[in-house]
């Protein structure tokens, strides 16, 4: 069996890449060119909105690189979880870039586009059915709250690819996506082993990641064999070592061991890492065990609001002493001037130098900085209340009188003017589940399109 | 003999797994120690939930993983990524309290 070349050029599409990570890349003569775009990580708002939280031009340089060379080897590129949540308004905004991309090089090329967007409709039916349900610890899901979601997508798995590798595309961009398959797709539609080319994806889809040192915008290579895989950075400085390989299969995982994702488990129990080269890793071992029931991951969120912030410090050790004193103290004010009101509001103090990042697991109870940074944050109904009241928790506090004041000119430091800055609209993840489907293909319609050229 | 975690380690993390969970990796520089943090069960999860101060049933799990010389925890986020409230919408800063960590061996 010959080895499979399976190119990586950077951790997630837009993150960049070195050119000259990626002419080495294309020295080897990848038989595929794959990406993953997207990712939960920077929060429910960029699902919610459709929004991607990558930027346009640094997209439209890395795929128009990508593309340029796969179009003269004659090999597919493959994006998944496009515009960085993989919606219908991100794969549009994805599908737009590429199109640009075609007119604009003269380039002309068959394109399969994945969808990956899911009624409302069909979760409501699978919940009848008992066939949706939470994966730990996110809470049940109630129809109320179905009802509530602006946006759902499901992670494809490895068929939709399949799907359109037969189609002969020269590109895929696929909606929301497991991390893995864009990699992993056209290696098991030729019949390479499913759980080493799914443990190659989870490593590949980080790029030089699980290189050392590591780098989220650096190319990796990946050589997947009978019964192994090598994995290898393209960049003369980074070297993949065991240890980091091994690493990084603990990044974002709860186990370790074992990986699930769709219609199975990635098993890496008898896994085995060792250093083939002195840059390069060689895996083996890795197993995929098929599930019972084929099931697709759900991720969906809702708007709960608009959101303005206000950013201020403060530098007076009497008023350190007793922040919690002066912000219980302001939130009173606050509520008491709108008691009459019919306004809900939800009003936080984010406190740097206490527990402005851990919060509620910060351990440490006292202050031992010599100032403090203080974020006003308010959440409302509309944008209009939430201006309303972080104004004038801003202003109340610019001029509270605590125990023992000096400074009476001002309480606050404000960097900015304007000091309150309207962040928009609000949202929070609230699915998180799975859904039992029939046909791994029934979620995620496909789209055949010429890009570029007459149509 | 005291060792202090900071010092047995390369790699001390947080980052979320999923929008519902966090977890910490301690990635050991040396064999023996890293076999000896195992054979003695050093960090279990009665050791997270007091660091955290949490309820021992919201520590998800805590794993051996030898092919990184690594031990990983997990525990339940105290809200979901990006809720109201957030500090660290991706959780790579949650790891501080396990620097400060000393065992006796």
């Amino acid at each position: 069996m010959e080895e499979l070349r399976i190119l990586s050029p950077t951790a997630i599409l837009g993150y960049g890449f070195p050119m000259k990570s990626f002419e080495e890349g294309m020295r080897r003569h990848p038989h595929v060119i794959a990406v993953d775009a997207g990712s939960t990580d920077p929060g429910p708002y960029y699902l919610g909105a459709g929004i991607s939280f990558t930027d346009r031009t640094a997209v439209k340089r890395d795929l128009g690189i990508m593309i340029s060379a796969a179009l003269e080897e004659d090999i597919p590129v493959i994006i998944g979880s496009a515009g960085g949540s993989g919606g219908e308004p991100h794969l549009e905004w994805n599908v737009q870039i590429v199109m640009e991309i075609a007119r604009e090089k003269g380039m002309q090329f068959k394109t399969a586009v994945i969808h990956a967007e899911i009624d409302k409709d069909y979760i409501l039916k699978k919940m009848d059915e008992g066939k949706v349900y939470p994966l730990h610890p996110a809470p049940e899901l109630s129809k109320e709250e179905l009802e509530r979601t602006d946006r759902i997508v499901g992670q494809m798995g490895i068929e939709p690819f399949i799907k359109a590798l037969e189609q002969d595309v020269q590109v895929i961009i696929a909606g929301r996506a497991y991390d893995p398959v864009v990699f992993a797709s056209l290696a098991v539609q030729k019949g390479y082993d499913r759980g080493l080319a799914i443990h190659l994806g989870k490593i590949l889809e980080c790029a030089s990641i699980a290189a050392t040192p590591g780098s989220g915008s650096d190319c990796m290579m990946g050589y997947l064999g009978e019964d192994y895989f090598n994995v290898e950075p393209l960049n003369p400085v980074r070297k993949c070592t065991t240890l980091s390989v091994a690493a990084h299969t603990l990044y974002e995982k709860t186990n370790p061991y074992i990986l699930p994702g769709p219609g199975g488990v990635l098993d890496l129990t008898n896994t085995e890492f060792t250093q083939e080269t002195d840059n390069m890793v060689k895996v083996s071992g890795s197993k995929f065990i098929q599930s019972e029931e084929y099931t697709i991951k759900l991720e969906g969120a809702k708007k709960i609001g608009y959101r303005t912030v206000s950013i201020a410090g403060t530098r007076d050790p009497i008023m350190i002493a007793q922040i919690d004193e002066v912000l219980q103290g302001v939130r009173e004010r606050v509520e008491d001037n709108f008691s009459d009101s019919q306004m809900e509001y939800f009003l936080d103090f984010r406190v740097y130098g206490r527990n402005g990042v851990m919060g509620a697991l910060e351990p440490q109870q006292e202050i031992t900085s010599h100032e403090l940074g203080i974020i006003i944050e308010v959440v409302a109904q509309d944008q209009a209340t939430a201006n309303t009241i972080c104004s004038f928790t801003r202003s109340t506090m610019l001029h509270y009188g605590y125990q023992g004041r000096i400074a009476t000119a001002g309480n606050l430091a404000f960097p900015y003017s304007p000091s309150d800055l309207k962040a928009g609209e609000v949202y929070t993840f609230n699915l998180y589940h799975v859904v039992e489907v029939d046909d791994p293909n029934e979620l995620f319609p496909m789209e055949i399109m010429t890009m570029g050229g007459s149509v | 003999m005291n060792i202090k975690l900071i010092d047995a380690a390369e790699v001390i993390r947080s980052k979320n797994s999923g929008p519902y969970e966090l977890t910490f990796d301690i990635i050991f520089r040396e064999w023996e120690t890293f076999q000896l943090f195992c054979d003695k069960k050093l960090i279990g999860k009665e050791l997270i939930a007091q660091l955290y101060n949490i309820p021992q049933e919201k520590v998800i799990n805590v794993i051996e993983f030898k092919p990184a010389k690594a031990i990983k925890a997990t525990i339940e986020r105290p809200m979901a990524s990006g809720e109201l409230g957030e500090t660290d919408v991706y959780g790579a800063q949650q790891h501080a309290p396990l620097l400060g960590l000393e065992f006796e061996v």
